[in-house]
């Protein structure tokens, strides 16, 4: 669902509608393309420069780069114990589990108890509302972009 | 213009190393930099195709957007001009949902136009997620632009 192809508009003027995001390995990780004919985009009244609640929750919890990178480090390396994250944080372990306690309330990750230990693990579905409210920012670009070529039409030469 | 994912002048993948990018979209218009630029720029002009405003084209000057409240968010944008540099870039923040203390949202949104046969090539960036990630953008800490870089893999079993 990520993936869309791009399109030419028919009137002479060409557009590109995308959004790219990059890892730091010079290569492309993610890009989604919207045609100009996908009119649900365009004119979706919901589109608008705010911040869905789910999004912004999300967005909240990953604002601190630590907790970025733990939980990154959850998606990579799969269920890990306090312990372990502690000496891949680099921060001390009440630092590490102050993190992990927000994220949980984000739902971005669950746990385990296991005797003495705590497993952690990422559940990546609660990135949803971040994907999509990237997808939605895109409309209302795009949707500008529609009233610029409009204005730009009525404007003296 | 050809797809940008095959096009090294608009392809941002080609110098991602140095700039990484959130999010682009980017159009040519066939009309010159000049009138482009006045859109961009002259109050009434923005609010005819962004919204309400009290914009002013000075480095510095802070001016809002104002739309009709909606769900999840009051209608309202705060910004600061950041470039000027008629004809070529406009810069400046984006903020929602109020300031930093209120839990706001904060980016930088760049214009770029650039002369192209029989018209003018716009590109918009809206980049950076919060002031506080400004240096983690630079590569000094663990950026958004990694992150996000990173969540096709993370998102990959969604539907």
């Amino acid at each position: 669902m990520l993936r869309r192809k791009a399109g030419d508009r028919n009137f002479g003027i060409h557009e590109n509608y995308f959004m790219i995001f990059l890892t730091n390995h010079n290569h492309l990780a993610m890009v989604l393309t919207v045609t100009p004919s996908n009119a649900s985009y365009g004119t979706n009244p919901r589109t608008n420069p705010g911040t869905s609640q789910g999004a912004n929750h999300v967005f909240r919890a990953l604002a601190d780069p630590t907790r970025r990178a733990i939980f990154e480090e959850l998606t990579r390396q799969g269920e890990q114990t306090v312990h372990a994250l502690t000496s891949y944080a680099g921060v001390s372990q009440p630092a590490v589990s102050k993190h992990l306690t927000v994220l949980k309330r984000a739902k971005l990750v669950r746990h385990r108890r296991d005797g003495r230990e705590t497993h952690y693990r990422a559940q990546p579905d609660a990135l949803a509302p971040m994907v999509n409210w990237l997808d939605q920012y895109g409309a209302f670009w795009r949707d500008r972009f529609d009233r610029l070529e409009e204005l730009l039409e009525r404007m003296e030469p | 213009m050809s797809n940008p994912a095959t096009n090294p002048a608009t392809n941002p993948a080609s110098n991602a190393a140095e700039t990484p990018r959130s999010l682009v979209v980017e159009r040519v218009f066939p009309h010159p930099p000049e009138k482009l630029w006045r859109a961009l720029t002259e109050s009434p002009l923005l609010a005819q195709w962004m919204m309400n405003n009290d914009f002013q084209p000075v480095v510095g000057r802070k001016f809002q957007f104002r739309a009709d409240p909606q769900p999840n968010w009051n209608g309202i944008v705060d910004c600061e001009v950041l470039v000027v540099d008629p004809l070529r870039r406009l810069s400046y923040n984006w903020g929602v949902g109020g300031g930093d203390a209120a839990g706001g949202l904060h980016w930088v949104v760049l214009w770029t136009l650039t002369p192209s046969e029989g018209g003018t090539h716009v590109r918009m960036e809206q980049s950076g997620f919060r002031p506080d990630q400004q240096a983690a953008y630079q590569g000094a800490k663990y950026g958004w632009q990694k992150f996000i870089g990173n969540l096709e893999r993370v998102v990959g079993g969604l539907a």
